[in-house]
């Protein structure tokens, strides 16, 4: 976080959208045990999604779901930056660009093309990217959705002031604590939870599935490494051990270089289109 | 605005930049010159994410993940109207329990759904609040009640499938986990006190003022024989349209239309708007509700008003409400876990295409499968695209009732109006088609 102090008394809050389903800003109103309370803490100022009655910035905290997708967004999010004391990304598209983010190894006027017999008039950019490509950002919440547990931590330390206590480990050490069997091991399945950071409770395997990595890689994800086993170990096809990457998640590294690398994606082109956020991102 | 001749022109204006209480980013335009309605429109500048394109070369079981992402509000439907789709192609046939498992499914996104448009969304317009928020500042038991109501949905759809947005367990052939039956026997007293206060919910929402409209729109969703419809039936109309669910396109086309970001749905046959969602499913299927939901439409005095009255709509939607309960109530009481949770199958090359009921109304999906089991193309077509036209059709009604009120009041009860359908932007966006004004 840029600063631990506590926010004012009833902080004002924002919840903002990019392009993304709505599903991790839907997660603020399924806190339904703690809704109500939230409010009561926090001034709800903006959030065109729940409420009518809007004001603009400044933000003491802002929520922002979703990429950075089309020429417009890039003006918006340096603008509202510059409104906001605590900026808060939540979920894939915003923490690591979404699933529309596999665009970025495809040809976009192909895919404009395909899509709309009138590209000309779709004003998207040919790469979506991360929020944190063009701002600073102060504290992330990740996942496709976020997590609701991490949700109303992050809340609790905003009102405190403390850092909020969220895990940075792989999703197999969630596995080891609940007692789930390696779906891995046991069963063969491809699974990206040594390299994913956990916060989802290891949901996929303990639903018998592998997991395809919504929070994203991990500090230090051995991906290279997976990719190796998954393809000598596991006999699995390139292209197939690609296509486990190329996910919600594939524009974070080293998800990304796997993509590159490995293909998955339709096209199997390499990644970072020239357009306006490649050549202005940064941050200010 | 001027003219070349001397007439005075008398035209208004009722603008709403940024719709909001809906999904997604929409906006509101109404234009009236000299009483006349010169346009009327529902405008989406939620920003495209190809998902059509982002699918291809992907497979079935990856399809179903990918396409979940298109709503947060519904992950549910487009994961069952992807699945059966495959299914069908492929032949499969699933293990009886497991069809009564994603029957149970949908009842949790119907039951979320609907208990987030009805309270959280809708109810404000009718009780004068700008949010659900302030409107618990003097109704916090309501409020709490929705929001245990809502709970109990999304803890539906947590037990199946391990999260209430994005849930993780529908695969191709069944699902990669199925509950014990004492899970989803634990979960019985939620259900049974959302049924009662569903049952309550009619009443109120019967209760609130409805604002004068009438158009009788053609209606259009899925009709089972045996059962209310969610993801088995045939695709039905209320002017006689009778065809499979995967036949969607016999009889309907998706056109751009001039001065609007989406596609719009129509029929061939030319006849013009119609109308999806909770009013055309009781309009045309409400002899397949539970008794309950039958009872309670019976009691609410609405069963003909919701088919000419779009603000209705919300009872409507608090009639599914007491029928998800009420059935979801009785699939647990019979349920068994399946035999096989997930039947093998051979993926063939074809076309899979299937439309499902959505709490919005009717989804239709179709892919292209290669030899290899791959996405070759595929469409989507969400309810929202499918509703524009028709509420584009309504605003035209509406322009009338609202010539005479103020400025503010008139552009709250068209954004209103607009709620009737509860509109989701994110879904129908992946269809943005920018096209240029002709005026």
């Amino acid at each position: 976080m840029a600063s631990n102090a506590p926010v004012t008394a009833r902080p004002r809050v924002g919840v903002v959208k990019f392009a993304s389903c709505d599903g991790c800003q839907l997660t603020l109103l399924d806190l339904e045990d703690e809704l109500l309370a939230v409010v009561d803490h926090f001034e709800i100022v903006d959030f065109p999604e729940a409420t009518s009655s809007r004001s603009p910035g400044p933000y003491d905290v802002l929520f922002v779901e979703g990429s950075v997708s089309e020429p417009a967004h890039l003006e918006r999010i340096v603008e509202l930056r510059k409104q906001t004391r605590h900026l808060v990304t939540i979920g894939a598209c915003a923490t690591a660009g979404g699933i529309q983010a596999l665009r970025n190894w495809a040809d976009h006027d192909a895919f404009r093309a395909a899509v709309y017999t009138n590209p000309e008039w779709v004003h998207s950019l040919a790469r979506s990217t991360p929020i944190a490509e063009h701002v600073t950002v102060d504290a992330e919440l990740r996942g496709c959705p976020i997590d609701p547990g991490q949700l109303v931590e992050l809340l609790t330390a905003l009102t405190t002031g403390r850092r909020p206590q969220l895990r940075d480990e792989a999703v197999c050490m969630e596995c080891k604590r609940r007692g789930v069997v390696c779906v891995m091991v046991s069963k063969g399945i491809s699974c990206l939870g040594q390299v994913t950071q956990t916060g989802c409770g290891a949901i996929c395997p303990r639903f018998g599935r592998g997991c395809y990595g919504c929070f994203g890689p991990r500090e230090q994800a051995n991906a290279a490494g997976l990719t190796r086993h998954l393809q000598m170990a596991g006999d699995r096809p390139r292209e197939e051990v690609g296509r486990l990457f190329a996910g919600f998640t594939a524009y974070s590294e080293p998800f990304r270089s796997m993509v590159t690398e490995l293909g998955g994606t339709r096209t199997g082109r390499t990644g970072g289109g020239s357009d306006v956020a490649a050549t202005t991102g940064g941050k200010p | 605005m001027s003219t070349a001749t001397n007439k005075v022109v008398d035209e208004r204006l009722f603008e709403v930049g940024e719709l909001t209480r809906v999904e997604g980013e929409g906006s509101l335009r109404l234009r009236v010159r000299d009483g006349e309605v010169v346009e009327a429109r529902l405008g989406i500048f939620e920003t495209p994410r190809y998902f059509e394109q982002l699918v291809v070369g992907r497979t079935p079981d990856e399809v179903i993940d990918m396409v979940a992402r298109i709503c947060g509000i519904c992950p549910v439907a487009y994961q069952m109207s992807a699945v059966h789709a495959f299914e069908d192609l492929f032949g499969i046939h699933v293990d009886p329990s497991a069809r009564a498992l994603r029957r149970l499914f949908y009842c949790g996104e119907w039951i979320e759904s609907h208990a987030l448009h009805i309270y959280l969304l809708h109810a404000p317009d009718f009780l004068g609040y700008p949010s659900a928020i302030h409107m618990a500042a003097d109704h916090r038991p309501l409020v709490e009640q929705a929001l245990r109501m809502k709970k109990a949905g999304n803890q539906l759809v947590t037990i199946l499938g391990g999260r209430p947005i994005h849930p993780v367990s529908v695969r191709v052939g069944g699902w990669s986990h199925a509950p014990r039956v004492a899970e989803l026997r634990d979960h019985r007293p939620a259900l049974e006190e959302g049924l009662a206060f569903a049952q309550e919910t009619v009443k109120i929402v019967a209760g609130f003022t409805m604002p004068a409209f009438a158009r009788e729109p053609r209606f259009v969703s899925l009709r089972h024989a045996a059962e209310y419809p969610f993801s088995d039936g045939r695709i039905v109309s209320s002017d006689g349209i009778d065809l499979a669910p995967s036949a969607w396109r016999d009889a309907f086309q998706e056109i751009q239309v001039e001065g609007s970001n989406a596609l719009h749905a129509r029929s061939l046959d030319g006849k013009g708007p119609y109308l999806v969602g909770p009013a055309a499913r009781v309009a045309l299927a409400g002899d397949q509700l539970h008794p309950l939901a039958k009872e309670a439409l019976a009691a609410s005095g609405y069963a003909k008003v919701i088919r000419t009255n779009i603000y209705a709509s919300i009872v409507a939607r608090a009639v599914e409400l007491v029928h998800a309960f009420a059935e979801a109530i009785d699939i647990i009481d019979a349920y068994r876990r399946p035999s096989e949770t997930l039947v093998p199958w051979q993926s063939r090359p074809g076309v899979a295409a299937w439309a499902t009921e959505a709490p919005r109304g009717l989804l239709f999906h179709r892919y292209e499968v290669d030899e290899a089991g791959r996405i070759k193309s595929a469409q989507i077509v969400p309810p929202t695209s499918q509703n524009q036209a028709a509420i584009e059709a309504d605003l035209v009604v509406a322009a009338k009732e609202v010539l005479e009120m103020p400025h503010e009041a008139a552009t709250i009860r068209l954004e209103q109006m607009i709620r009737s359908y509860d509109p989701c932007i994110s879904c129908a966006t992946h269809f943005l088609d920018l096209t240029i004004e002709e005026d």
